[in-house]
């Protein structure tokens, strides 16, 4: 019985391998397995090569890994970018014109599946996506009439005589696959099927809803685009805005606006669409406006990889906007930590009157993983818009920094908002006095967060020699390599709040003999942040910056290189 | 005698003597009071410039952000809460140049904001040097042998767009400019009006004579609905025509084409959200 299986999907962009991707996984989540997946894609519509990654386990896994157990071919060409991955054990499956000869020497174990020609006979080549959802169901023997069930739902706008033509691919794949007698087990856990399955985006766009967002807008860029198309989903029944804005400038300000009337509002942009965000996020800062804004990290400067991963853009978050003001940034690391996160985003974006900035990356974002229910119970959208009298000064000093915030038309205050330096009311001044207290009053807010902030998770020993820290996506693979140690001297330090540092940081760090930093990114970031306010440095480092995301074997490879 | 929209106390500006800027904060706040909009139920959305600055002097709601930034800020105000009145102010630099993008797409949005720009064809806020309307061989500190641009139309990209409600008027005349903003108030939908005003400081062609002799009021039989002849007047450069110069009733207005307005007309402040209810979304299935 194995642990855990990788299935590679190796094609073209364009034949559908996001399909059987969204198929399988809920299929095989729903009889009893543990599933993750990942995709790498080219920049393009159609051609290229893509491939998607299914690890199928008996645990949670999240992580991305080299080895590749099944894969299986879908176009000409789709081995070559790989085959530094395959194994002598790699089951090769696919019809035998699209798998060079140069693979045929033996090494592989290889399955002629002539695709293609099942595909016609069920009446033509776009139903070779289909079959493959088959064959893996079939290859680890999934109920048949489950797998159907998912063929009438996937396509039940489309017509009988489709549906009808797609199940019986489905069929076909499923007998082929059973037929190749594989005989791969992986040890089941029936608690997956309670669990509910989701990507990235849908992690962020659940927790926006849930913080009570109702009004989105963005400017499309991958991979941030997923979470305005998930509210735009679900607009009618949430009441949510949902608007395509003309750039990203317009996107920063009118959230802006709808703040400032009342609503709860948030974008999702990339590091390019950030970039043009960044003087409306000092504007943000001084009228004192709420905003939360998802970031979904790819590897720049520029257009840079634009459908890749990395974690390069956390020193854009930090230093965004001229000016010295608050902000708090957070880097889910998991799904129900970017639920937990985007929904507190919006509370704490009103309390504190500061820009949330929601850190993620295209890892993130794209891939897919069941979780373990949550109990919204525990979730409330806190509200801190106060009604205002005939006196109302929108930018009182108070003790905490804290000026309560009105809307228009509720009270009978007047609401002034300004972005220049502007005394109590909201005018306009140049009164240095007056200049100084607002510039500590926004500056206290900080501190007065930091009592609330949250803590760095410890993952593995509490006692400690080495330990490992991360933050944001590269939690999956860490913590995974923690298991696969099981050492009792070695931790991973997960910082899912990246700014302000958690209160525990200086405490978590200062315990360990030994630190390494792990990043996707060149400069570690991170550690130099870490170093700016704790003094504490990092002398080894574990950084990828290929645009691609740190394998689980890759991290075990370099602990060791670092023993 | 104190009127609506009038502080306790007379601010003071940072206008200069004689400037058109003048005349349109007073021809604005009697248009509100004439119309009776309570000053609750306003907002003013105003960029960077001098023309912006009219937002720190009507004693109402105000958001006075970024140079550039008055429009995506007021579509996010008003679409939030459409019982309010929206005004986005700035001048030609602020709305047609910085802002120039979300001039486009307010438009063909039809946020139901009323955009006053004052048209003075300078910068006057950075002492003096061309704007997108100036006119060609307009001489300044920067511009020094004189601007070779093609003048930025606001009302031809204003009427090609399909905008709802076009108009231009003059700060020289008060009873007109006040007819003209009451319309543009009662509009529903976008409406432009671009008024012309003289920079006393850093204007000395485009001065009040100049409008004055440079410009006429459309005829009482102008057809304002037909949108090929709105741009034929439009293109009119001899003498610019005053009025309204355009209007196009057929679009929705944003508010009115949004799914969260679909089944629930109150603003976004008056709904309450339950967490509970998003549950749902996270199905086992």
């Amino acid at each position: 019985m194995k642990k855990d299986i990788s299935i590679i999907l190796s094609g073209e962009a364009g034949q559908g391998i996001k399909t059987i991707e969204l198929l399988i996984i809920r299929a095989l989540k729903n009889s009893g397995f543990n599933v993750f997946s990942t995709n790498e894609l080219m920049s393009r519509v159609r051609g290229g090569n893509n491939t998607t990654e299914i690890r199928v386990s008996g645990k949670r896994v999240q992580a991305y890994v080299d080895r590749i157990d099944i894969l299986i071919v879908l176009s000409k060409n789709a081995i070559s970018r790989i085959e530094n991955r395959l194994t002598k054990g790699t089951i090769i499956i696919g019809q035998d014109s699209f798998i060079e000869k140069k693979y045929k020497n033996g090494q592989y174990n290889i399955k002629d599946v002539a695709i293609s020609s099942l595909a016609k006979e069920v009446g033509g080549m776009i139903y070779s996506n289909i079959i493959i959802y088959g064959l893996i169901a079939g290859i680890f023997d999934i109920n048949l009439n489950l797998i159907k069930e998912y063929i009438t739902k996937h396509f039940s706008t489309k017509g009988k005589e489709i549906t009808d033509n797609n199940i019986n691919a489905v069929i076909k794949g499923y007998e082929k696959g059973k037929g190749l007698k594989l005989g791969i087990q992986v040890e089941k856990d029936e608690k997956t099927k309670k669990q509910v399955l989701l990507s990235g985006s849908e992690s962020i766009g659940v927790g926006a809803l849930a913080g009570g967002c109702n009004f989105i807008t963005a400017y499309p860029m991958s991979p941030s685009t997923g979470v305005i198309h998930f509210l735009a989903k679900h607009s009618e029944e949430y009441g949510v805005v949902v608007e395509q804005a003309e750039d990203e400038i317009s996107a920063i300000n009118m959230i802006q606006g709808a703040w400032y009337a009342g609503a709860r509002a948030m974008t999702t942009t990339s590091g390019g669409g950030f970039s043009l965000m960044v003087e409306g996020i000092s504007n943000a800062a001084i009228t004192e406006v709420p905003v939360v804004i998802h970031l979904a990290q790819r590897p720049g400067p520029s257009t840079g990889l634009p459908t890749r991963t990395e974690q390069g853009d956390l020193n854009l978050a930090l230093y965004a906007g001229h000016g010295e003001f608050p902000r708090i940034i957070f880097a889910p690391g998991n799904f129900t930590d970017g639920i937990y996160l985007t929904q507190k985003a919006f509370n704490l974006a009103d309390k504190y009157q500061v820009p949330v900035i929601i850190l993620t990356d295209q890892f993130y974002i794209d891939s897919y993983q069941s979780i373990k229910s949550i109990d919204f119970s525990n979730f409330k959208v806190e509200n801190y818009i106060t009604k205002t009298h005939k006196n109302y000064k929108r930018y009182k000093i108070t003790e905490d920094g804290i000026s309560p915030r009105g809307i228009p038309m509720l009270g009978d205050g007047f609401v002034r908002f300004d972005s220049h330096e502007h005394d109590e009311r909201g005018f306009i001044t140049e009164d240095f006095d007056i200049r100084k207290k607002m510039v500590d009053k926004r500056l206290k807010k900080l501190e007065l967060y930091s009592k609330e902030s949250i803590d760095a998770e410890i993952i593995g020993s509490k006692n400690y020699k080495t330990l490992m820290v991360g933050w944001g996506s590269t939690y999956g693979v860490i913590k995974e390599v923690i298991q696969e140690l099981n050492d009792n001297d070695t931790a991973f330090a997960y910082f899912k709040q990246v700014y302000p540092l958690p209160n525990n940081t200086k405490k978590i760090l200062s315990k360990a003999k030994k630190l390494i930093i792990i990043e996707n990114n060149a400069t570690s970031q991170f550690g130099q942040l870490i170093k700016r306010y704790t003094g504490i440095e990092f002398t080894k480092h574990i950084l990828k910056y290929t645009g691609m995301p740190f394998s689980l074997e890759e991290i075990i490879e370099k602990l060791n290189g670092l023993k | 005698m104190k009127k609506n929209y009038d502080f306790d106390q007379i601010p003071e500006t940072g206008w200069c003597p004689g400037c058109g800027n003048f005349a349109i904060l007073k021809v604005l706040k009697d248009a509100l009071d004439e119309l009776n909009i309570d000053p609750q139920k306003l907002v003013i959305s105003a960029g960077i410039g001098q023309a912006a600055k009219t937002s720190q002097y009507i004693n109402s709601n105000c958001f006075n952000g970024l140079h550039g930034r008055a429009l995506p800020v007021a579509t996010g105000i008003k679409v939030s809460n459409p019982d309010l009145v929206v005004v986005a102010e700035g001048g030609d630099g602020d709305m047609y140049g910085e802002g120039g993008n979300h001039f486009i797409h307010a438009i063909r949005r039809n946020i139901d904001v009323k955009n006053i720009v004052h048209n003075n064809m300078v910068y006057g806020l950075t002492l003096g040097q061309a704007s997108p309307t100036s006119r060609k061989e307009f001489k300044t500190p920067l511009q020094i042998e004189g601007v070779y641009l093609e003048p930025f139309n606001p009302i031809a990209v204003a009427i090609s767009l399909g905008a709802s409600f076009v108009a231009r008027a003059f700060s020289g005349d008060m009873n007109q400019m006040k007819k003209i903003l009451k319309k543009a108030i009662n509009h529903k939908g976008y409406a432009l009006v671009d008024i012309f005003h003289p920079c006393v400081s850093f204007n000395k062609i485009n001065n009040f004579k100049w409008f004055k002799n440079n410009t006429y009021y459309l005829e009482e039989e102008y057809d304002c609905t037909n949108k090929m002849e709105a741009l034929k007047k439009a293109f009119e450069t001899d003498k610019f025509p005053l009025g309204v110069i355009y209007i196009n009733e057929k679009n929705k207005t944003f508010s009115e084409n949004l799914i969260a307005y679909k089944n629930d007309k109150r603003p976004l402040y008056k709904r309450e959200v339950n967490p509970q209810d998003v549950e749902k979304l996270l199905s086992s299935n």
